[in-house]
């Protein structure tokens, strides 16, 4: 085991505690470097899903892990970023100008919309962003000069410096992975910050924050703005991935899925976000695996358990029909939702640290390390 | 004017739809501060099960009705003991997540059972209108506007004039304490959550002749009950159906005068606007913090 002795500012803030996370991250990017080389096209497809989807957590972490702000209407952000992209592509507008609007539009709406929440608590403020959502959709589908109303818009294939770049090209890919490296790092950078650490604070405890001189309410909108630019930016190539936007994309089912992204990677980490998306993303293909080769596979272990070929049919067929069922998908994300906040509220990413710490005090772990506690909280109503 | 009553006819009775799936969301917001999410799909399923009852089993539409009540009310306990009751205590958030997948599942299973087609249930109130001159009310309407207003009363009466109704309020105010004098605060809230499904039950059978039963029914009337919950008030039951009528006549009303397109918006427009305006809502309690 190994033992961090912090004995200044400079070590508690270091991007990287000790060389371990050096080489792990180098690994990994190593590893995700040449993966469009090694992996089938469709994978590599998932994976710029993976990416887009990580941006946003990470956007959403800023918001609801660190600042503690729920928000159910990050696709409406997502939505606006996808639409100004696709909008000012008409005219011809270069990628890196649009991209950077994308970014500037989104975070000032979602400055707009920070200023109502700063008097919202808790669940007024979840519904309030779902409302936000609902209008943002309609604008969507109404305003046809714009935004083609429900016909949806085409966007053209990206072009960056005169090169174009196809879709499921790997340097699209690598495009993606380069806005999900940047954002990752400037937000540990951000969280280093004064701003971050305020954010941190307002989390914890308002009336402290408040108490130690913090500008509560311009920090509230800017963690807000922030989140909303950067979910703009993945809008940009969410838009591009799918080549065709219309507003039935960009629905409430969508801001689930976000939050589901930092519910299930675990809230309070970035690599929760990461680690969420993969999670998310991966649900699908998981799904088709289960439709194409598990009916197979379990007859074949009925088989060797001493089933006869027509028992071993009926299950195959059996297990086909379950597998191949309508909402399975929804019923999979409801059961994984309600598992998660009851046996894992801190995710995936605090299961790892369970399993490391685990290994770390290996004859000395207790259990209790990790316990939640039951805080009975008084009447929101009277805050 | 005849127009103008008609929409505001069947605007109130719209209105008490959304009024009766607010009173859910309010009566479990009153005794655990948890705010359910997927009461929309208890209603869903609330319908369903009368659907099976009544129209699959042949049952009379009355028995079938109070079967309906009665096996939802069970399954709300049962939503209760296996969903909620472990993360009671826990922050708002978990609680918020932990219904969305609730619902999420509800509404797939029922996908799944039923099937994704619309259903009707024939009730006794399906034919036949009253006309007041040359204003035609249609009798289903009529009868989701009086099952609301009994509903209402029946619930107001028993939350401020029961033994049980107070210490639901009282287990609301402050958990802890409610244990501390003796109330069993779990059984209240089982008690709650069976309630609650059970009124659900009553506005997704009462609106299956209006809207008919389909999966994602509760998702759609879910979410504009949450603007009736908020402009009544998180917390007040007569808050909560006063605020579904004014949703109701207000879509109804965005829907014949204005432009397409307002009837689905106007009711977060004024639900965001009650917000910034209003936080408490307009049955809210105004409770200032002691320090």
């Amino acid at each position: 085991m190994r033992f961090l002795f912090k004995t200044d500012y400079e070590d508690d803030i270091r991007l990287f505690p000790h060389s371990g996370y050096v080489v792990s991250y180098g690994i990994l990017l190593a590893l995700l470097l040449i993966a469009p080389y090694v992996l089938s096209s469709y994978l590599m497809s998932q994976l710029v899903f993976v990416c887009i989807y990580a941006t946003v957590g990470v956007a959403l972490m800023i918001l609801t892990g660190f600042t503690g702000q729920a928000s159910l209407g990050h696709a409406a952000f997502l939505a606006i970023g996808a639409y100004t992209a696709a909008y000012l592509q008409k005219y011809n507008v270069p990628f890196p100008v649009y991209f950077l609007a994308a970014g500037v539009l989104t975070g000032c709406i979602g400055a707009l919309v920070g200023f109502p929440a700063l008097r919202l608590q808790g669940i007024y403020l979840v519904i309030a962003t779902i409302s936000f959502a609902f209008i943002v959709e309609e604008i969507l589908a109404r305003w046809e000069s714009v935004t083609n109303g429900n016909e949806g818009m085409r966007v053209k294939t990206l072009s960056l410096l005169g090169v174009t770049v196809p879709r499921d090209s790997p340097t699209f890919y690598f495009l993606c992975l380069a806005v999900l490296v940047l954002t990752i790092v400037g937000t540990l950078n951000l969280l280093r910050s004064p701003t971050g650490r305020a954010f941190v604070a307002i989390r914890d405890s308002e009336t402290a924050a408040r108490s130690m001189g913090i500008n509560v309410a311009l920090y509230k909108v800017k963690s807000f703005a922030i989140s909303a630019a950067i979910t703009g930016l993945a809008g940009v190539l969410f838009a591009h991935k799918l080549s065709f936007i219309s507003p039935e994309m960009f629905t409430l089912q969508l801001s689930i899925e976000f939050i589901i992204v930092i519910l299930i990677g675990g809230s309070f980490s970035l690599h929760g976000a990461v680690l969420g998306a993969i999670f998310i993303v991966m649900i699908d293909p998981f799904l088709t695996y289960l439709k194409d080769d598990m009916p197979g596979i379990i007859a074949g272990i009925a088989a060797t358990f001493g089933a006869g070929p027509a028992t071993a049919g009926n299950i195959q067929s059996k297990v086909a029909a379950f597998a191949s069922l309508n909402g399975l998908k929804g019923a999979i994300y409801g059961i994984i939702i309600v598992l998660f906040v009851l046996f894992e509220p801190l995710g995936l990413y605090g299961r790892w640290l369970k399993i490391k710490l685990f290994f770390q005090l290996f004859p000395l772990y207790k259990r209790a390390t990790f316990k939640r506690q039951k805080i009975y909280v008084k009447s929101e109503r009277n805050r | 004017m005849l127009d103008f009553v008609q929409q505001l006819v069947s605007g109130v009775a719209l209105g008490c739809v959304y009024g009766l799936i607010a009173l859910g969301f309010v009566l479990v917001y009153k005794a655990t501060e948890v705010v359910n999410f997927a009461q929309g799909d208890l209603m869903m399923l609330g319908g369903f099960f009368a659907f099976t009852f009544i129209g699959m089993m042949g049952l009379n539409y009355w028995i079938g009705f109070a079967g309906a009540v009665a096996a939802m009310a069970l399954f709300g306990m049962l939503a209760e003991r296996v969903v909620v009751r472990p993360i009671l205590g826990y922050p708002q958030f978990s609680i918020i997540m932990a219904t969305i997948g609730l619902g999420y599942f509800l509404r797939s299973v029922a996908g799944m059972v039923w099937g994704t087609d619309d259903f009707k249930i024939d009730t006794p109130f399906s034919q036949g209108v009253l006309r007041i001159g040359s204003l035609v009310l249609a009798y289903d309407k009529l009868s989701v506007i009086a099952a609301t207003i009994i509903l209402c009363t029946l619930l107001y009466l028993f939350f401020n004039k029961t033994t049980l109704g107070t210490a639901m309020r009282a287990s609301s105010e402050n958990m802890l304490a409610a244990y501390y004098m003796g109330i069993p605060v779990k059984r209240v809230v089982s008690v709650v959550w069976a309630i609650s499904a059970a009124v659900a039950t009553c506005a997704g059978v009462l609106l299956a002749p209006i809207t008919f039963i389909h999966s994602n029914v509760g998702l759609v009337l879910g979410l504009k009950a949450f603007p009736a919950a908020v402009l009544g008030g998180f917390g007040s039951i007569p808050g909560a159906v006063v605020g579904g009528v004014l949703i109701g006549v207000i879509e109804s009303m965005a829907g014949f005068y204005l432009a397409e397109g307002w009837k689905d918006v106007a009711p977060y427009i004024v639900l965001l606007a009650v917000l910034l305006l209003k936080p408490e809502g307009l049955f809210g309690l105004h409770v200032r913090k002691k320090v």
